[in-house]
């Protein structure tokens, strides 16, 4: 019994081992592909993930930002006026929506929205044999498929953060000026001083990590599907999974660094 | 010398071994019939022709170069020598029917829009279907997919086609169309046809050369008149279309009653 659950163990580790790798070379092939995307002839393909990715996101994105900034604002006004601190609302609310609230949830809002788009997209191509098409038409789905999705993720789920940071201080604003009745002056003034241009700058940075991220485990799940249309669904909840627990991850590890850098070009700074 | 040959290919899947030590040699120009029992790999067989699938052991060689080795970058140059029909057609769903034809000849040739459009308009009547051009995938019925799906395979004029099931879903009289048009690809255009099918009219009519693939092993190998005399008792059953009594017995089991001999009884009056 004992041998035969460490040999199931071993299994496991080196499936997980094998489907790392799988991921890794998938990766490499999909950032060497990169440059053949901006010759003239393949641009073609970009504008429709363009579109996909980032016009039809703007909704769901909007309103995500928004009522991110609105919560915010009602639950720290009770805190803070406690302490008579309420003049100072919003250098916490803009705080947090510029740096993590806003980029996190922007990410995770896109991992639903287009990564499951994505992987359903291309495990239905994979179960339906297109992507064996493709290879035999002498086109590499990678340079066909990926890249464009790939290029589209890492240069949309930035603007799309700034666009809910945006609402997100909108929504803020609105709650904490215009019905909790917080000093229009004070408020934009201590949320000046609390958000610097590097606060910004780390939002946007952590932001097309996240997009590369969800851009190429959504590919890859689609890839990698089981058959059937219960392959793509589960792909489809994997590569959600995958995704949410990459972008944590690379949250906690860009918080980490971030703050390092920040400290030794700046020097500590407190927020109040 | 062969244009295409297998040397003893396996290929597993987990623990199911679909070829097991499979070699098989085709020559240029010529039409050769796979046939055999849904789910032995035929399809698995084909991809392998084109690299699609590696094999577990053995090796595929094609034009004198051996190709289960090659890098996916080389392997794009040998592809576009071939066209392949797949059993579903694989036609991409987000491009209309003329894109699909089209596909092969943007991707590989530098020909202008217009001349594109006459090509992919004399493929698409070539197959039957003049006026679809602008139609989705998803807008019609299989055997037309299918046929669209071969206008694309050929679409290049491709030295081999493989054709996974041509006339699989067609009418008689549509699949003896494209029964013929195989037959001309290959008379007029010295195309090398490799052809996967249950149909067996269609395959005396196409095939110089019937080869049956049997629980990983080819058992058959010869021409269409060497097959209706052979003694082989699966190979018999199987052109002839007749079930075996073990395979009759699988009803019984699964509707819970007694095996084959009603069926046989109700069969013989
Ligand atoms: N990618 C794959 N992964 C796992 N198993 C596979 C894969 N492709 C094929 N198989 C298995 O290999 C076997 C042969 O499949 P194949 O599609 O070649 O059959 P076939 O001879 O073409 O049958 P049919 O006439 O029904 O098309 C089947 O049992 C199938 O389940
Ligand atoms: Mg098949």
């Amino acid at each position: 019994m004992p041998v035969g659950m460490i040999e199931r163990v071993g299994r496991n580790t080196n499936n997980t081992l094998a489907a790392f790798g799988d991921f890794c070379v998938f990766v490499a092939r999909t950032i060497l592909w990169i440059p053949t995307l901006f010759r003239w002839k393949n641009l073609r393909l970009l504008f429709p993930q363009m579109y996909e990715v980032g016009v039809r996101s703007v909704p769901v994105i909007a309103v995500t930002g928004a009522f991110i900034g609105m919560v915010l604002a009602i639950e720290s006004h009770t805190t803070f006026k406690t302490i008579g601190q309420e003049y100072r609302l919003g250098s916490i609310i803009n705080l947090s929506v510029v740096k993590q609230i806003g980029p996190v949830l922007a990410a995770v809002m896109l991992a639903g929205r287009i990564g499951g788009a994505l992987t359903a997209e291309l495990g239905t191509m994979n179960v339906t044999e297109q992507l064996d098409a493709l290879r035999v038409m002498g086109a590499d789905p990678i340079r066909y498929l990926v890249v464009p999705r790939f290029v589209a993720c890492v240069l949309l789920t930035p603007i799309l953060t700034i666009y809910s940071d945006l609402l997100g201080v909108i929504g803020g604003w609105l709650i904490s000026v215009k019905f909790l009745g917080v000093p229009d002056a004070p408020y934009w003034y201590y949320s000046a001083q609390a958000v610097d241009n590097y606060q910004i700058f780390e939002g946007i940075v952590k932001s097309i990590f996240f997009g590369g991220a969800i851009g190429l485990i959504s590919c890859y799940k689609g890839f990698t599907c089981g058959a059937g249309a219960s392959g793509v669904g589960r792909a489809c909840t994997e590569s959600f999974v995958m995704s949410f627990i990459a972008i944590i991850i690379l949250n906690f590890f860009f918080a980490q660094m971030l703050k390092e850098i920040y400290i030794a070009v700046y020097g500590i700074k407190g927020i109040f | 010398m062969s244009l295409i040959e297998l040397r003893h290919v396996s290929k597993r899947f987990g623990w199911l071994v679909v070829l097991d030590d499979v070699s098989l040699a085709i020559e240029t120009g010529k039409s050769i019939v796979i046939i055999g029992a849904s789910g032995t790999g035929k399809s698995v067989l084909l991809k392998h022709i084109v690299g699609l699938l590696k094999p577990d052991e053995g090796e595929v060689w094609f034009d004198g170069q051996r190709i289960d080795t090659l890098p996916e970058r080389k392997l794009m140059d040998v592809r576009q020598r071939f066209g392949f029909l797949f059993q579903m057609g694989a036609l991409f769903d987000s491009a209309n029917v003329a894109e699909n034809v089209g596909f092969p000849l943007v991707e590989h040739t530098h020909k202008a829009p217009d001349e594109i459009r006459e090509i992919v308009q004399r493929k698409l009547a070539l197959v039957g279907l003049p006026d679809v051009g602008k139609k989705m995938p998803a807008e019609l019925s299989g055997g037309q997919k299918k046929r669209v799906a071969l206008a694309r395979a050929i679409a290049l004029n491709p030295e081999v086609i493989l054709y996974d099931e041509p006339t699989t879903g067609l009418d008689p009289i549509r699949s003896d169309v494209i029964n013929e048009l195989i037959i001309k690809l290959q008379r007029e255009l010295q195309v090398t046809s490799i052809v996967v099918t249950h149909d067996m009219n269609s395959a005396f009519k196409i095939a110089d050369r019937i080869v049956m693939l049997h629980e990983g092993h080819i058992i058959f190998d010869g021409t269409p008149a060497e097959i209706q005399k052979t003694d082989h008792p699966v190979v018999k059953r199987f052109v002839l279309g007749e079930a075996s009594e073990m395979e009759l017995a699988e009803i019984g089991k699964v509707a819970g009653t007694a095996p084959s001999p009603p069926i046989r009884e109700i069969e013989g009056k």
